[in-house]
């Protein structure tokens, strides 16, 4: 316990860094969501393909390898980012092909009818999503986006394998100078349990507070 | 594309043809600028001379990326099979009859579902062996990824198994099986072939983590590539091509994935489903013993 007390101001930093990747992240990776899943509906069958490699390329590759790419390898081609900007870039691209998917799932859910009367009154493509389509999906998918928001939090800490000082990096290092790995380690997963926690009761009242009652 | 999309917009008509070849064109321009620009930096910090991407021509820098992607599915394999054994068990945990068994399973997976591999894997690197428990390598990186993967497999079969229809296991118990029964000869046969899809692409995610060697050092595929590029000074080129070579082994594991999904779960096309077995009801694998 001492071992988490005289080291607070570190761990608390390291808390702070996580949650700032989090929301930073998870803001950036809506937004990309909801642009590659519209790519992945809009009439014009390039810009459909360019979707979909984008959602396969990256699910397919390990985190840490595009991590390890943009953080290490590009600097030799001359892009260079601040540690934390890259972590965020790569960790939002990332997740943004799984809210991209989760999203395209939501848009699926929205009864067919609904479209058509949309186009009935006139509305074009993107009038019908964006009035449409697309409030009625998101609210389907507040869970599954919940649970890759959830996901999205557990994979910053893979930031702290090339050099962002958050939480488990936090941890790591107060472990190394006062060697107490039970209470450190301990400490930091009860910190991400809480902040999961946080996140699924946010997702939980969202989805009450938004559900459409058919 | 399935119907439901198409369904966002009619046939085109000569108006919005027109609009879908404009569109067509400013994609294709953005696109192509992206690559072009992509290709002047390479050309300008001179990455994209010939000898740079020569070396991966040659057999000896395959053979020792190949022996990587080995060990990367060595450790996968590894995984796989622990991992989906104990999340059984912990489903089967979770679904029992006995109180303290459902307790003790449900605290596993709800806390190693929310805590990060990597703070798995950093606790069995630097806390474990001070209590005596100094893995060999290969374990080091396993044994956190079976941790954190048997609570993702744990759910997925929890709710495969209560998906399954209520009647299936009313009518085992009916029939005087006893629930242990139920659940072996009626309930998992049928669930684990719905849940086939959902296993592959659980795959995919653990074939992902284990890139988390490259925390350990353990030589998996990223790892190598690090390893590599160290002695190569090549280190755009290699990343590139271990990032080629896992889009590759994941692409095809996520399109058995879809394929599986189209089947029903099943390996082989369902060619006798063409025509139906008039006597196939009675002959079910239970009422033949």
């Amino acid at each position: 316990m001492d071992a988490l007390t005289a080291h607070l101001d570190e761990l608390g930093h390291g808390l702070v860094t996580t949650v700032h990747l989090t929301v930073v992240t998870t803001i950036g990776a809506l937004l990309l969501g909801v642009v590659v899943a519209t790519l992945r509906v809009c009439p014009v069958p390039l810009l459909r393909s360019v979707g979909t490699v984008y959602v396969e390329v990256l699910q397919n590759l390990p985190l840490l390898a595009l991590l390890v790419l943009f953080v290490f390898a590009l600097p030799t081609i001359g892009i260079t980012f601040p540690l934390f900007t890259s972590a965020a870039i790569v960790i939002a691209a990332y997740e943004g092909a799984y809210l991209a998917e989760a999203i395209r799932a939501g848009i699926n859910t929205v009864g067919v009818g609904q479209a058509e009367a949309a186009r009935a009154i006139g509305l074009t493509f993107s009038q019908s999503l964006r009035y449409v389509i697309l409030p009625q999906g998101l609210r389907a998918v507040v869970q599954p986006m919940g649970n890759i928001c959830i996901a999205l939090l557990m994979n910053t800490s893979l930031a702290a394998a090339v050099g962002v000082v958050e939480l488990t990096q936090a941890a790591n290092n107060v472990n190394l100078v006062e060697a107490q790995p039970i209470a450190v380690f301990t400490g930091a997963g009860l910190a991400y349990m809480l902040l999961a926690l946080l996140i699924g009761r946010l997702a939980g009242t969202l989805e009450r507070r938004w559900a459409i009652v058919r | 594309m399935n119907p439901n999309q198409q369904i966002l917009f009619d046939v085109p008509g000569p108006r919005a043809q027109r609009r879908i070849r404009i569109a067509t064109v400013l994609g294709a321009l953005a696109v192509l600028g992206g690559l072009a620009w992509a290709v002047h930096r390479f050309a300008s910090y001179g990455e994209l001379a010939a000898e740079r991407w020569q070396p991966f021509t040659t057999w000896p820098i395959w053979r020792y990326l190949l022996d990587a992607l080995w060990a990367t599915l060595l450790a996968a394999a590894a995984t796989a099979v622990l991992s989906a054994t104990l999340g059984l068990l912990l489903a089967l945990g979770r679904l029992s009859a006995h109180r303290p068994v459902r307790w003790l399973a449900g605290a596993y997976v709800e806390v190693f579902r929310t805590v990060p591999v990597l703070l798995l894997i950093y606790v069995t690197l630097f806390a474990l062996p001070q209590y005596g428990l100094n893995f060999p390598l290969f374990w080091k990186l396993v044994v956190p990824l079976v941790v954190a993967n048997s609570a993702a497999f744990a759910e997925i079969f929890r709710a495969g198994i209560k998906a399954l229809d209520r009647g299936q296991t009313e009518a085992g118990l009916a029939i005087g099986l006893r629930r242990g029964q139920v659940m072996r000869l009626v309930v998992l046969p049928q669930a684990l072939l719905q849940l086939t899809p959902s296993l592959v692409s659980q795959l995919v995610g653990l074939l992902k983590d284990t890139s988390l060697g490259f925390v350990v050092s353990y030589t998996e595929l990223l790892y190598s590539g690090q390893v590599l590029s160290s002695y190569t000074n090549l280190l755009i080129q290699t990343f590139l091509v271990v990032a080629l070579i896992y889009l590759v082994v994941n692409a095809s594991l996520s399109k058995l994935a879809r394929v599986l999904q189209a089947r029903n779960g099943r390996f082989t096309v369902r060619g006798r489903a063409a025509e139906p077995d008039p006597a196939a009801p009675l002959l079910t694998r239970g009422g033949t013993r």
